[in-house]
């Protein structure tokens, strides 16, 4: 029930950023096509913690920053990988230590949002990365993003 | 105050369009799928990420930047997605990538 109506209140303030039109009529359709969306979500069982983070919007607020200067950093090394070509590509075989599903797709996510570095197959725990460098790929290996999402999935 | 600010944007935007071109660049250098996909995840990255911020810069606070806020970060939870899946797909089925010695593992 407490996702039910955050997920409500999410989607009404996004209607309203998308909006910007604040008639009474319009914004009956948007409280209309909210319900609707809620109903249809609902009936598709989504709504829970996998569908639903929202108990992870918090511990994002650290998380992003983080990645956020990870995939500067990431850019910058592999534009200059582009310029000087300076590559070695190579297979990384880690595995996930995160306890959710949803923590692993975090986390596998956040592996592939960084350049030089994508996510080609998980299966349970085990991850399959493609990386540009060796160099790259031992670093991810040292698993420093990896503690990074265990933490923010809210686990020691 | 505002020539700072369109400075800042237009730094912004040069250095999203730059990081861009490092992308097409790299799409044309690297020798194998997987290696252009790394270099089509700067494009999809920090190019985006320069050449929204740039455009939040002129447009102020207003509903407009709200919105360009929620569009990077749509952007963000979506590309990754879709590099994944391209890349899975060449995977399974059978491309082999060009990669030199043993897998890096965690052990």
């Amino acid at each position: 029930m407490k996702k039910t109506v955050s997920l409500t209140l999410m989607l009404f303030a996004l209607w309203l950023l998308w909006s910007g039109i604040y008639t009474f009529m319009i914004t009956s359709f948007g409280v209309a096509s909210v319900i609707l969306c809620v109903w249809l979500a609902h009936r598709m069982n989504i709504v829970d913690s996998e569908g639903h983070p929202a108990h992870l919007a918090l511990a994002h607020i650290t998380y992003g920053p983080w990645l956020l200067w990870q995939i500067v950093l990431a850019n910058i090394d592999v534009s200059k990988r582009v310029l000087s070509g300076n590559i070695n590509p190579c297979w990384v075989r880690i595995k996930a230590p995160q306890k959710t599903p949803l923590g692993r797709v975090i986390y596998a996510n956040s592996i592939t949002l960084t350049p030089g570095t994508t996510t080609v197959q998980l299966s349970g725990d085990e991850l399959l990365v493609h990386t540009i460098h060796r160099e790259v790929g031992e670093d991810l290996a040292r698993g420093a993003m990896a503690s990074r999402v265990s933490k923010l999935e809210g686990q020691d | 105050m505002g020539g700072v600010v369109d400075i800042l944007s237009w730094i912004c935007i040069g250095g999203g369009l730059f990081f861009s071109l490092m992308g097409g660049i790299g799409l044309l250098r690297f020798p194998d799928f997987y290696a252009r996909c790394h270099a089509a995840g700067i494009t999809d990255t920090l190019g985006s990420i320069l050449i929204l911020s740039g455009l939040m810069l002129q447009t102020g606070i207003e509903l407009n930047l709200a919105r360009l806020i929620l569009i990077l970060l749509f952007l963000l939870f979506t590309s990754p997605v879709a590099g994944h899946a391209i890349a899975r797909a060449a995977h399974q089925h059978g491309l082999e990538a060009q990669v030199d010695g043993e897998d890096v593992t965690d052990a």
